[in-house]
């Protein structure tokens, strides 16, 4: 087991495209695996935020659902036929939702910072609940068609659910590269430098504001790609997507795998997502077994799975 | 623009009020945790909700109101005592990210053990006969029990005010909040402290919750959007800030109120917009300091 951890860990892309290659043809079934993708993928942009730059928001349902809604919006009452233009407005519109919100929370700092982003977040909630003519309101968005994959001299359908999972593989690998990217820069070094000290990296001359800011954003796009791909999986947008709970379930994803590994958000929605499906089967009562687990990991465990089996972990401090 | 009753606009000044007195009871709470122990209890509105259901039980049970207000708030002071020291204590020292992620999931556990106990379908909570029926306030009629809330509230602030102004212990939490190392240093336990203000303040959320029972019954998600809006308080009022929690927590309930009585499909997001203000004007809160325990 920890081979294949330190390999994956030395190649992270390239381990990232083999190990979710095989992905669903180990998992009981297909969709479980595509719900992993997606789900890991909202989880790394919250670790972003929380374990590279140290900034803790209990909201990121925002950011998934303005994605969501974004493209379920484009595609269901403007009746846009590309793709890639209904994927783009969901980007666009959580990438403006972060740049405008992140504005806001960022002027207080701490504890103060996770407040402000989960009361951001209910209030988008509430928005999105009573503009019901475009959003469906309770109902939830409905009437989502999938426009086919359009390349050059190619088109895929996605309506087989295998061949979604890898285009969504292709998507989410793509952004996990580019997470890697970003994380190797020398903007990604400043962002754990934020996480260590924050007045030290202001005392080395970095504008820390500023690049909290863009952390922000790169949080939301990669959030909003998240519920971009979930309106396209699920064909519906349910308000539960900008819902709190939704912001909790990411959070706790990603202490479950490890905040601030780079692997741990994957491992943190794959642990959470089966979990659910063996508990839910057998009991109601899954917010009282996943708070328990939660809880425990929090006490006992902070580092998360992959994190204590890397033994490599950069828990905010 | 219609023509507004002065006396309909007066009752939801009042109603304004009876909201806002939920609400700074909650934040002082929230706030007197925080400025001490730098603790976010995010599993104050489960403790809230509870207060409501103990309310119901002790009602049910011994039949006096009296009895259930007085016991209810005690009794899940009791189990905020417990929380701070099963719970929150291990995480002293540790990142105060922590300590709300506990009680996240604390909230979690504590809701759905709610729903398994006293169902998915809310409970009503009746008022006291002597406190059922409306009084005459000369303009406008008023729900009795909702003046009572408001004396409540004022009362139990008050108490408060004077426990912490003119009594030892609260001239030592005053101190610990300022200084907990000097006080440490002076020879007093910190620790014990802060079990006292953890217990102090969970019992005011289990006060809220039993109060709040006879207007809006019993159920088991009351505590979630309440609790957000009361961080929306403390945050507009100053974190750590008593006298901001007061004062935002009035100032919000009749925001709240009135927005409701203008232009109800707002009522649910002026908090926020409100909180936007604010935080542009004022980024520390009305009364908060800048850059504290931040």
């Amino acid at each position: 087991m920890s081979a294949v951890a330190a390999w994956v860990r030395r190649h992270p892309v390239l381990g990232f495209f083999v190990v979710f290659a095989i992905f669903p043809w180990v998992v009981p079934y297909k969709s479980l695996a595509t719900q992993v993708l997606i789900y890991g993928l909202f989880a790394l942009g919250f670790n972003l935020l929380y374990g590279y730059t140290g900034l803790l928001s209990f909201g990121a349902a925002a950011y998934w659902g303005l994605g969501a809604y974004g493209t379920g919006i484009a595609l269901a009452k403007l009746k846009v036929t590309s793709l890639w233009l209904a994927l783009g407005a969901g980007l666009a519109a959580a990438v403006v939702g972060g740049a405008v919100f992140g504005f806001f929370c960022l002027r207080r700092r701490g504890i103060y910072f996770a407040m402000l982003t989960l009361a951001f977040a209910q209030l988008l909630y509430f928005v999105g609940f009573h503009l019901a003519d475009w959003t469906g309101g309770d109902d939830g968005l409905r009437g989502i068609a999938v426009p086919a994959v359009v390349l050059p001299g190619l088109r895929i359908p996605l309506d087989r659910s295998v061949v979604f999972y890898y285009f969504a593989l292709v998507l989410v690998g793509l952004a996990v590269a580019a997470l890697r990217r970003i994380l190797d820069s020398p903007f990604g070094t400043v962002l754990q430098a934020i996480r260590e000290n924050s007045d030290r990296a202001a005392a080395c001359g970095y504008d820390i504001s500023r690049i909290k800011h863009l952390s922000f954003v790169f949080s939301a796009l990669f959030c909003g790609l998240a519920g971009s791909l979930d309106a396209l999986r699920l064909t519906v947008v349910p308000i539960e997507s900008l819902h709190w709970s939704t912001s909790g379930q990411v959070v706790i994803m990603t202490l479950l795998g490890g905040a601030g590994t780079f692997f741990g958000p994957f491992v943190g929605a794959g642990t959470f997502l089966v979990l659910e499906d063996l508990v839910s089967a057998r009991t109601e009562s899954w917010p009282l077994v996943i708070g328990l687990v939660f809880m425990a990991f929090v006490l006992f465990l902070p580092k998360g799975i992959w994190g204590t089996l890397t033994g490599n972990s950069a828990a905010p401090k | 623009m219609p023509e507004i009753s002065l006396a309909a606009l007066a009752a939801q000044v009042f109603t304004g009020l009876v909201l806002g007195g939920i609400f700074v009871l909650l934040a002082i709470g929230l706030s007197l945790i925080f400025g001490l122990m730098t603790v976010v209890n995010f599993s104050h509105g489960a403790l809230y909700m509870l207060g409501a259901y103990f309310g119901y039980v002790l009602l049910t049970h011994t039949g006096s109101f009296t009895v259930a207000l007085v016991l209810a708030p005690l009794l899940v002071g009791a189990l905020g005592l417990a929380v701070e020291r099963v719970l929150i204590r291990p995480l002293y020292g540790r990142s105060p990210d922590d300590p709300l992620l506990l009680t996240f999931g604390l909230s979690l556990v504590v809701v759905e053990t709610a729903r398994l106990i006293w169902g998915k379908i809310g409970l009503t909570l009746d008022p006291p006969r002597a406190l059922g029926g409306a009084v005459n306030l000369g303009f406008t009629y008023f729900p009795t029990y909702r003046l009572f809330v408001i004396a409540v509230t004022a009362v139990v602030l008050l108490a408060l005010w004077l426990f912490l102004e003119k009594t030892n212990v609260g001239l030592l939490i005053r101190a610990a909040s300022r200084d907990p190392l000097m006080v440490r240093a002076l020879g007093f336990d910190v620790g014990r402290v802060w079990f006292i203000v953890f217990g102090i303040g969970t019992g005011l959320a289990g006060l809220a919750g039993i109060l709040a029972g006879p207007m809006r019954g019993a159920y088991a998600e009351m505590g979630v959007t309440i609790i957000i809006e009361s961080f929306v308080v403390v945050v507009v009022g100053g974190m750590g800030s008593l006298v901001g929690a007061v004062v935002s927590g009035l100032l919000i309930g009749q925001v709240v109120g009135l927005t409701t009585f203008f232009v109800p499909k707002l009522a649910e997001i002026i908090v926020f917009i409100f909180m936007a203000v604010v935080l542009l004007l004022r980024p520390s809160g009305l009364f908060g300091e800048a850059g504290l325990l931040e």
